[in-house]
């Protein structure tokens, strides 16, 4: 229970529904004070507060569990790393991944507990034989099977979603919380990243990166400009690149490369983002591995469109061709596969391959 | 439901609700000259002269004031203000580190705030300060110490102090002590008069009074700086309208404790010494906290460590078996931190995330002993798969 309206609500609708459901809010700052202040985020005392308020008013226990060590090391360092190696990551699967199903999970199922539910918009679908499938919300407005890509059938097996089956707009949800007496219905929704506090990714990387000058240079490799650390950059931006005059045909420039090695950044025109196929590693399948050429739906961020794509599991890297060229993809983001509505899997992105300059031009 | 949490709170004694609810019925301002007002005055005095009986006190050595926690901070603020001011050498606070917060963070806001140094007495094995520790600490320099504070009983292990060898050396030395004597009133022979103390903090809730109320005792020749400024009452050290309802309640309650105290010591005592054998039976590496020894200890308290367990799981395993109790630490945003008062006895920082504290009080039972019995082993155990995050 982060303290926002749908935590609350899936408390309340699980509780409805018989389980004996006791309320976990997670602890994720040793200094709670350090993280974000106000009514957004997850990580603050007053977002702890109205977890609590919101359980009292449910009827159930409410604890907080202090996961801040497990946090740090499995999510925040990993976020720094990744940018630090000239990566764009998803922090929110990780937290998935390593946080709620797998270190509250361990600790739920240890106290004899048989699942970790939460406000989630996603939905499990259990099978005749037993197996389960993750599929995505009844309403694809609200869809968040995409942060949910990186749970393995195992993780499902102790995992619920009461919001994902049913058709429920957010309007819905929190007139829901108000009928149920519960004090989060207003809140506002939380998005950004939970542990930076002022929403600026760029300042917390950089103190935590420090500053380290290098070049921008165009796809010849000609310096155009300076920055103040390859970190700062992610693939496909267009803003913020302050080089202070425009490229000779006038085109606006994006960042196409972050080479943390030797702290340089690629930019050039927006046809030279086009990317037509990826290597993906780590992947991670919601059921049994698929084989051979699939053709698949894939999104390729939190709030994504879906694009069609072709993808292979050779080794334990998974290749991807896009039917149609697709922009703004970054190492480190996640690819998630779906078959329709089901999940399939999900990988992180490792490199990407780029459709010829003049095959752009051409075209 | 066994509740096994009384030195958080205890029910209120029916005596005591009688008597606050009969006062309810009253208008009347105690510093009123009018007949409601004198009958309100009289109301408190005749209460005042019954808890100053009860806990060896004169009638007005009473402080009335909101709580046991504004008592603390009256005694140790306002204590250090008057001293410092009296001669601006009077700056060191010594205090045992196994206070309540009430006292730990008052003393930590006036080094913070207002120029005092806080030096913490060493305490042995159990939590207990010894005279030599206080005299160590004053005898260095005795005219830069504005007070000492040292509780009467610890609220977590239940660590009795020498109290009265303490408020000798302080005497030695002219410097007022002070001690919480929140969780001793009722359970030990807390006698003011016979103490030596500067001034003692009790508290309502704790003896089967009110909420809301506690009360300072305070020797005549001490005038701390009042926390709270306005109509003069109490001696001008506690201003605010007297709360004749909660007062008479908890006079009530204050003279019970007192009467039932011996008897009462010996009930809980022996429900106490029944858990603590059967606790250790079930799961034999646990480990008792504070002083094994029953008559260094709180007769209604039991306080283990268990070894490979985060206290908060083992508090929610009981809780789904109806046994209420505590782990006895304070919360920062909800989570449990190690307790300061476990650390402070030297005990190591994992098994001191593991303590469940158990404390008796008038409605309990030998089936609350049981309930206990019959789950600690497995609760335990499950406790300690599910391990420290």
């Amino acid at each position: 229970m982060s303290g926002g309206v749908d935590s609350a609500v899936a408390a309340a609708r699980a509780a409805e529904a018989g389980h004996e459901v006791t309320g976990v809010h997670l602890a994720l700052s040793a200094n709670p004070q350090s993280f974000r202040t106000g009514a957004r985020g997850c990580c603050t005392i007053e977002d702890s507060r109205d977890a609590r308020r919101a359980a009292d008013v449910i009827g159930i226990p409410f604890y907080c569990w202090d996961l801040a060590e497990r946090f740090r090391e499995d999510v925040v360092e990993d976020f720094i790393a990744e940018y630090e190696a000239g990566r764009t990551p998803n922090p929110c699967l990780r937290c998935n991944e390593k946080i709620k199903f797998a270190a509250l999970l361990d600790k739920a199922l240890a106290l004899g507990f048989d699942a970790v539910c939460t406000g989630h918009y996603a939905t499990v679908v259990l099978n005749e034989d037993g197996t389960r499938e993750l599929h995505r919300a009844s309403d694809m407005a609200k869809d968040q099977s995409y942060v949910l890509g990186v749970l393995d059938e195992k993780q499902l097996a102790h995992a619920m979603f009461p919001l994902g089956d049913t058709l429920t707009t957010k309007d819905e949800i929190r007139a829901e919380a108000e009928r149920r007496g519960l004090a989060v219905a207003k809140k506002p929704d939380s998005h950004d990243i939970c542990f930076i506090a002022d929403g600026d990714t760029q300042g917390f990387l950089a103190k935590h990166l420090g500053t380290s000058e290098g070049d921008i240079v165009d796809e010849t490799g000609t310096k155009i400009g300076t920055h103040e650390g390859a970190y700062g950059f992610t693939i496909g931006q267009r803003k913020g690149l302050r080089i202070g005059h425009p490229a000779p045909d006038g085109k606006p420039r994006y960042v196409l490369d972050i080479s943390p090695v030797n702290n340089t950044v690629t930019v050039g025109p927006v046809e030279a983002l086009d990317v037509t196929a990826l290597t993906a590693i780590k992947p991670r399948w919601c059921g049994v591995a698929p084989e051979g050429v699939g053709t698949y739906t894939a999104q390729l961020r939190a709030h994504g469109g879906e694009t069609s794509v072709t993808a292979e599991l050779v080794g334990e890297e998974l290749r991807v061709s896009f039917a149609e060229p697709v922009r703004g993809v970054a190492p480190g983001q996640a690819i998630v596969l779906y078959d329709g509505t089901r999940v399939v899997g999900s990988a992180t992105i490792a490199a990407t391959d780029r459709a010829p300059a003049n095959a752009a031009h051409s075209g | 439901m066994a509740y096994l949490d009384h030195a958080a709170t205890t029910p209120m004694l029916p005596e005591a609700v009688q008597a606050m609810t009969a006062q309810l019925a009253f208008a009347g301002n105690a510093s009123s000259l009018h007949a409601a007002g004198r009958r309100a005055r009289r109301t408190v005095e005749e209460s005042r002269e019954s808890l100053a009986a009860s806990l060896g006190a004169r009638p007005s050595e009473v402080v009335f004031t909101a709580g046991g926690t504004e008592a603390d901070n009256l005694a140790v603020k306002g204590l250090y203000w008057a001293r410092r001011d009296a001669d601006p050498a009077r700056r060191r606070v010594l205090a045992s580190p196994v206070e309540h917060h009430a006292v730990l963070d008052a003393v930590d806001w006036l080094a913070e705030h207002e120029g005092a140094t806080v030096e913490y007495l060493p305490v042995d094995s159990h939590g207990r300060v010894h005279p030599d520790a206080l005299r160590e600490a004053i005898a260095r320099d005795p005219d830069d110490v504005a007070l000492a504070t040292v509780m009467w009983a610890n609220n977590e292990i239940g660590t009795v102090m020498p109290v009265r060898e303490l408020a000798d050396v302080a005497a030695e030395f002219d410097i007022p002590l002070h001690a919480d004597a929140v969780q001793a009133f009722g359970q030990l022979d807390v006698d003011f008069a016979a103490s030596g103390l500067a001034a003692m903090t009790v508290s309502g809730h704790k003896i089967g009074g009110p909420y809301g109320i506690g009360a300072l005792l305070l020797g005549r020749r001490y005038a701390p700086v009042p926390l709270l400024h306005g109509g003069g009452q109490e001696r001008h050290v506690r201003s605010g309208t007297l709360d004749v309802p909660a007062i008479a309640s908890f006079a009530v309650a204050g003279v019970l404790a007192a009467e039932r105290r011996e008897d009462f010591a010996r009930e809980v005592g022996a429900l106490r010494d029944e858990l603590v054998e059967a606790v250790l039976a079930a799961v034999p590496d646990a480990v008792l906290g504070g002083d094994p020894d029953p008559a260094g200890r709180l007769p209604a308290n039991a306080h283990f460590s268990f070894p490979g367990c985060e206290g908060d799981s083992l508090l929610l395993l009981l809780d789904a078996q109806g046994i209420e109790c505590s782990t006895g630490s304070a919360c920062t945003a909800g989570v449990a931190q190690p307790s300061h008062v476990v650390l402070a006895t030297g005990t190591d920082r994992d098994l001191a995330r593991g303590t469940l504290r158990f404390s008796f009080g008038h409605t309990s039972t030998k089936e609350d002993v049981a309930a206990v019995r019959d789950v600690i082993a497995s609760v335990v155990e499950r406790a300690r798969t599910a391990g420290l995050s």
